[in-house]
């Protein structure tokens, strides 16, 4: 192999999205002279339901269902984890009240939280958005007050002998300082918020991808089931994609010092 | 104003294990001096400007200012830390630090703080950087950013933590001699703390030094070298060697003696 070839394949990403298309190649083989199966749909025909199921906006209609819960259980996680762990983090007594409650709610599963939500919320669209709460506020909520944590003391002296109040200590040192780890947190709780609204939508529901991609298994519409979960893998994918590029905006002295940009 | 600073009878203990890092601490600064303190490690120095400060209390005795207690900061005394990479933000650009040392106090509009900064910035040679960031910087450049943040506030006093030790030697000098101009352009009073006996020589009217833990003031000697001092020919005075010698052998005994006492 020459070193020309050598550096192309360390240096580009092209040989990733190329495997992406030759697996996509092999299944529709597979799928033409070997497997015939109702189950085992040609990517050509999920392709022709997805864009079917576009086209009438059956799609987009899920899509949005989807999304709006998600971001509404994510968005009440955002601000709810961060305000406790900015409170957790400043204040000692605080810490000690709410850490082992913390310790000992965080390890539960989001989705055990569905039973007892089923009895006391119901089975409606709040359910699914306290669920999808419940599951992403641990981790922002940890990141966040380990991060103001681990500020140094030089920089709270420094706040002290330039006369900060507490208020103006939170806005010039505390959350700009706690500020990449807050955005780690919000990142993890991002694709868990997407996990648990699926769920949710698995569960129970009547709109969302979630009920779109099971009931279409049920009525043995694989290709639209398939065209439901390529929506979903888009859908994340958009959603991490976009939250990078803040991440870099927002905290870009963060990578910049540490020579991660 | 003989006193204008006076620490007396100072003693801290730590809660943690008991221990004095220093007792019976008495020494006084005149306005407009440049006193600095020395001392072997842990003889709880950095402690002891930490306490001058306010921004710890001292376990018994004393610090006045002009005759008022110090019980907290206060906005007339400035520290500038040996961790300019912490104690300059890294999320903020140079003038945005120096302006936050004014922005919550002054009655400025934004425009004439923001002119103050860049004015102090100038005075430390940091005239061309305002919006870069500090890791864009050199570490001696980032401890000058620390110190145009002290100066904006209009400090009568600078409390210096070992600012300079961090930094390789060629900066270590240059920021000395900064240190200097602005000293007696501005009519600071500053205490400099320093584990470097020349560093200590060179820059100050007078040497403090503490003893091994617990310390005690050891010695307190006047440097009769005249201003502008100069980095060759100040330090080959013989009033400088001589100086040198004492301050050392002082320092040795000192570490011989917690050795001894340790075992």
């Amino acid at each position: 192999m020459t070193a020309k070839v050598q550096a192309m394949l360390r240096e580009s990403r092209l040989t990733g999205v190329a495997l992406i298309f030759l697996l996509l190649a092999l299944w529709q083989l597979s799928a033409i002279y070997l497997v015939h199966s109702p189950t085992w749909p040609t990517v050509t025909t999920i392709f022709e339901s997805w864009f079917e199921n576009i086209a009438d906006g059956t799609l987009i209609k899920h899509l949005f269902a989807t999304l709006w819960r998600q971001m509404l259980g994510y968005g009440l996680a955002v601000v709810a984890g961060i305000t406790l762990g900015l409170v957790m983090g400043y204040y000692r007594a605080f810490y000690n009240l709410l850490e082992p409650l913390v310790e000992i709610l965080r390890p539960i599963p989001g989705p055990a939280y569905l039973p007892i939500l089923v009895l006391f919320v119901g089975i409606g669209h709040e359910m699914k958005v306290v669920l999808i709460f419940l599951a992403a506020l641990f981790p922002i909520l940890l990141n966040t007050y380990s991060g103001v944590r681990s500020i140094d003391r030089v920089q709270f002296d420094t706040a002290r002998t330039l006369g900060l109040t507490t208020f103006q200590t939170f806005r010039e040192l505390v959350l700009p300082a706690a500020s990449p780890q807050i955005l780690t947190g919000m990142r993890i709780s991002l694709a868990i918020s997407l996990i648990l609204a699926v769920l949710g939508e698995m569960v129970v529901s009547n709109d969302g991808l979630g009920y779109f991609v099971l009931l279409a298994q049920r009525t043995f519409k694989v290709p639209d089931m398939f065209a439901g979960i390529f929506t979903l893998a888009l859908l994340g994918y958009a959603l991490n994609r976009l939250f990078l590029i803040a991440e870099r905006r927002v905290a870009r002295w963060h990578y910049e010092s540490s020579g991660r940009l | 104003m003989k006193n204008y600073l006076a620490i007396d009878g100072l003693e801290k203990r730590f809660a943690s294990h008991g221990r004095a890092a220093f007792k019976d601490v008495t020494f006084a600064v005149r306005q407009g001096e440049f006193v600095a303190l020395i001392g072997p490690s842990g003889c709880g120095k950095s402690t002891l400007l930490h306490n001058i400060s306010g921004l710890s209390q001292p376990t018994s005795g004393t610090i006045k200012l002009s005759g008022s207690v110090i019980d907290g900061p206060r906005a007339e005394m400035m520290f500038v830390f040996q961790q300019y990479t912490k104690s300059i933000f890294p999320w903020k650009t140079v003038l945005q630090n120096v302006l936050l040392g004014i922005k919550y106090q002054s009655g400025l509009s934004h425009a004439e703080q923001e002119k103050l900064c860049l004015e102090h910035l100038n005075l430390v040679g940091l005239g061309k950087y305002p919006h870069y960031y500090p890791y864009q910087l050199s570490g001696g450049m980032q401890q000058r950013v620390a110190i145009a943040r002290a100066l904006v506030r209009r400090p009568k006093i600078l409390l210096m933590d070992e600012p300079f030790s961090a930094l390789d030697a060629m900066m270590r000098v240059e920021l000395q001699d900064l240190l200097l101009k602005l000293w007696s352009d501005l009519g600071l009073t500053i205490i400099f703390v320093t584990h470097d006996l020349d560093e200590a020589l060179y820059v100050a009217q007078r040497v403090v030094m503490l003893g091994a833990s617990p310390g005690k003031v050891t010695v307190n000697v006047d440097v009769p070298l005249p201003y502008p001092r100069q980095q060759i020919e100040t330090r080959s005075e013989p009033v400088y060697l001589q100086l040198r010698e004492r301050l050392y052998n002082n320092m040795m005994e000192q570490v011989m003696a917690s050795r001894a006492g340790a075992v």
